[in-house]
């Protein structure tokens, strides 16, 4: 069968094309942005280079997520051989000042100098601040660089070269061995070697002749949006992982599970399923070889725990996304019997760019356990909230105060979280720490999705673990009884602090039912739902306390005596 | 001739999902999109015609939050309760919209217009706190401009838009 695109061809054309263009203007489509006007932003730009009969010589490019989401709509204008330029908050009129005044002068003016003039100032970012230039992109490296519904733009990246090498160069067993040197690790929160996982699933033998893999897009945490926007932004590179991982395992179909409630995220990889198998990417004899592997999507319907990968594969049944205890590992019997690689977004994405680079590259960045880099979702009280990718073993303090800027409204901070509803506070004196899988382990906190939230002395640790709790309470699918009554008594206990009504024994109780809740919930909501509450305690428990001690103070009105 | 309407429609979705594998979810989605909630007959239809039991469609639509089993109203007007807007006054926003409408979370108001609700992160939290009004997002909300947001909702139901 003849093949059917060069993409090699593709690639050049589309570069060729890029590089006759007088100017591009890259404007960031994500959700975020999307949310905050920029969707007239585009059209405006449109519209404007029509006006100034520019329409053909220079490209409006609709992006993913730019990163600095809290100052959006963002606009990068970018005129060969000179700075790019980064606007901020933009509104359709600023958009037709930037043709006007920016481009088109930029444009014409061959060698000379060009001044961008002195009334841009307030909306001009800086790209020299700790935001940008503290940050090491690897996903991220085309998100905001890629137009994420054109195939073209992403192979004028180098996009399937991954996949063409290794389909025409590798054994799946060299594939295997390449990602496991280096030292990937499951980016979803558990931090399990990529290439162990791989591994186990290739040994499996195919049930009925199939074999999946899945990728885990139900980013439930809340406070987190990393797997959205990498899908939002870069959805080829997440295919180009997946059809990788299919050649080194043998899969023979991918399953992308995403929540509903991201539905750009949902359009875009169904458009990038639908180029990719138009183009020979997806399908039978997938580049000329003999790789047979179609994708299709299935969407999550509200339920955090399905981001557990035994309750995921039940729900992409179609049935309740309830768990089951492990083993046998979705490596073994998963999806409908057969063996499943479960891999999260984030973990996908960087396997064509180590592909590219080399395992020693990747192995060069990050800790002694912890290789690569790290998207987080940082928000909260800090100046630049946003999307940031920062290499491992970067000290949290350097990603609040530099990345994030610090507190915009220069109160003290007292904590970040991490890990969600899965994870725990970190105060901010024991911030001098690395950021790596097990150092926030240790901590009482964890890696987690990436989830960042930075507290400051206006938040109440007490309730934030009631408002941890009570999420993984409201989530708890209720098959097994430690998670669903030890989280629901739990519950009552620190409604019974807040309200300053609790005595000792109820944080004693707290904390036994914690351990309790730990050690025999059946998956992870329910043995992880009690972290935030555990961390509180015990860095903060001197604001549980006061709780505790107005109470048992004898002149308080509501204070009866104990036993009674 | 509104139940044949929604005959044919569930027909069109039982022949393109109902004979792939785990496709019950995505037949739910297909109805909820189209009618905004999956009402019973609906459901009892889509019975019918996968030949999959009640009880089983039941299960599942029961289990997910996002499925809604009775009609939402016009507009719905969707709180953000992730961290980040939790943070940045969430609660506060919450107790302004059902001041506003007159109605506790989860409720619809008097007339069926307005549905107010808490919802899990909508992952725009560098806009928290964040309110959505049926697909338009708004971003660094405070609790006064929720009257000016129900007005312009309520302006377009009273011109027929919705």
């Amino acid at each position: 069968m003849a093949e059917k695109a060069d993409i090699g061809t593709l690639a050049a054309e589309e570069r060729n094309a890029q590089a006759a263009r007088k100017a591009r203007l890259f404007c960031c489509g994500s959700t975020g942005c999307l949310s905050s006007g920029g969707g007239a932003i585009a059209n405006a730009l449109t519209e404007a280079l029509a006006g100034h009969g520019l329409a053909d010589a220079v490209d409006v490019v609709p992006t993913g997520c730019m990163g600095l989401c809290s100052l959006g709509p963002l606009v990068r204008v970018e005129v060969p051989g000179r700075d790019p330029v980064l606007y901020k908050e933009v509104d359709p009129m600023i958009a037709r000042l930037i043709v006007a005044e920016h481009v088109v002068p930029a444009a014409g003016a061959g060698d000379e100098g060009f001044e961008l003039p002195a009334f841009f100032t307030e909306h001009i970012l800086p790209m020299d601040i700790p935001f940008f230039t503290k940050q090491t992109k690897v996903v991220l490296a085309d998100s905001g660089r890629v137009n994420p519904e054109r195939i073209e733009d992403y192979l004028a990246a180098d996009g399937y070269q991954a996949l063409q090498n290794v389909l025409a160069n590798m054994t799946p067993q060299a594939v295997i061995e390449l990602i496991a040197d280096s030292g990937l690790r499951g980016r979803g929160g558990g931090g399990f070697p990529t290439g162990q996982k791989w591994g186990f699933a290739r040994q499996a033998e195919p049930v009925n002749g199939e074999k999946f893999i899945i990728c885990n897009g139900d980013e439930g945490d809340p406070g987190a949006y990393m797997d959205r926007s990498v899908l939002e932004g870069n959805p080829h590179a997440v295919l180009e992982g997946m059809l990788i991982a299919a050649y080194a395992t043998g899969a023979t179909e991918g399953w992308f599970y995403i929540r509903a409630e991201y539905p750009l995220a949902v359009d875009r990889v169904e458009k990038a399923i639908k180029q990719a198998r138009r183009n020979g990417l997806v399908g039978k004899n997938i580049l000329g070889s003999d790789l047979n592997v179609d994708c299709q999507i299935r969407l999550g319907a509200g339920a955090f725990v399905c981001g557990e990968e035994t309750a995921l594969i039940h729900s992409i049944e179609g049935q309740r996304g309830t768990p089951r205890p492990r083993p046998p590992y979705p490596s073994v019997q998963g999806l409908w019997d057969r063996p499943s690689v479960v891999n999260n977004v984030e973990t996908l994405a960087n396997v064509p760019a180590i592909i590219r680079n080399g395992p020693e590259w990747f192995h060069a960045m990050g800790t002694e356990t912890s290789k690569g880099t790290k998207v987080f979702a940082l928000t909260g009280k800090v100046e630049h909230s946003g999307l940031i990718e920062v290499p491992m073993g970067m000290h949290l303090r350097e990603i609040v105060e530099d990345i994030g800027g610090g507190n915009p409204a220069d109160k003290p901070l007292k904590a970040v979280q991490t890990g969600g509803p899965s994870g725990g506070v970190i105060p901010v004196d024991q911030l001098d720490v690395p950021v790596c899988y097990e150092q926030l382990t240790q901590l009482g906190s964890m890696m987690g999705s990436g989830g960042m939230i930075v507290m400051d002395a206006d938040d109440s640790m007490v309730e934030i673990a009631k408002f941890y709790l009570g999420f993984a309470v409201d989530e708890s699918c209720g098959k097994c009884a430690p998670c669903r009554i030890g989280g629901t008594q739990m519950l009552a206990l620190l409604q019974k602090v807040t309200d300053g009504k609790a005595t000792l024994d109820d944080l004693d109780l707290i904390r036994r039912l914690s351990r309790a809740m730990q050690q025999a919930s059946l998956c992870g909501l329910g043995q992880t739902a009690p972290n935030p509450v555990i961390s509180t305690l015990r860095y903060f428990e001197d604001e549980y306390m006061e709780a505790v001690i107005v109470y048992s103070d004898p002149s308080s009105q509501d204070w009866t005596p104990r036993g009674t | 001739m509104a139940e044949e309407a929604a005959a044919v429609h569930i027909g069109r979705i039982a022949k393109q999902w109902g004979k792939k594998r785990g496709s019950l979810i995505m037949m739910l989605h297909a109805i909820q999109d189209q009618r905004g909630y999956v009402p019973r007959d609906a459901a009892l239809e889509l019975a019918r015609q996968v030949d999959v039991p009640l009880a089983r469609i039941y299960e599942v639509l029961t289990f997910y939050n996002y499925f809604k089993t009775s009609s939402p109203g016009k507009a719905v007007v969707s709180v953000c309760t992730g961290t980040a807007c939790h943070l940045k006054g969430a609660p506060d926003i919450l107790a302004a919209l059902g001041e506003e409408l007159g109605v506790a979370d989860g409720e619809a108001s008097e007339d069926g217009n307005f549905h107010l609700q808490s919802v899990r992160c909508v992952g725009c939290c560098g806009l928290a706190p964040v309110v959505t009004v049926n697909a338009t997002v708004y971003g660094k909300v405070k609790p006064a401009e929720m009257r000016g947001i129900i007005g312009q909702w309520q302006d377009r139901i009273d011109a027929g838009e919705l």
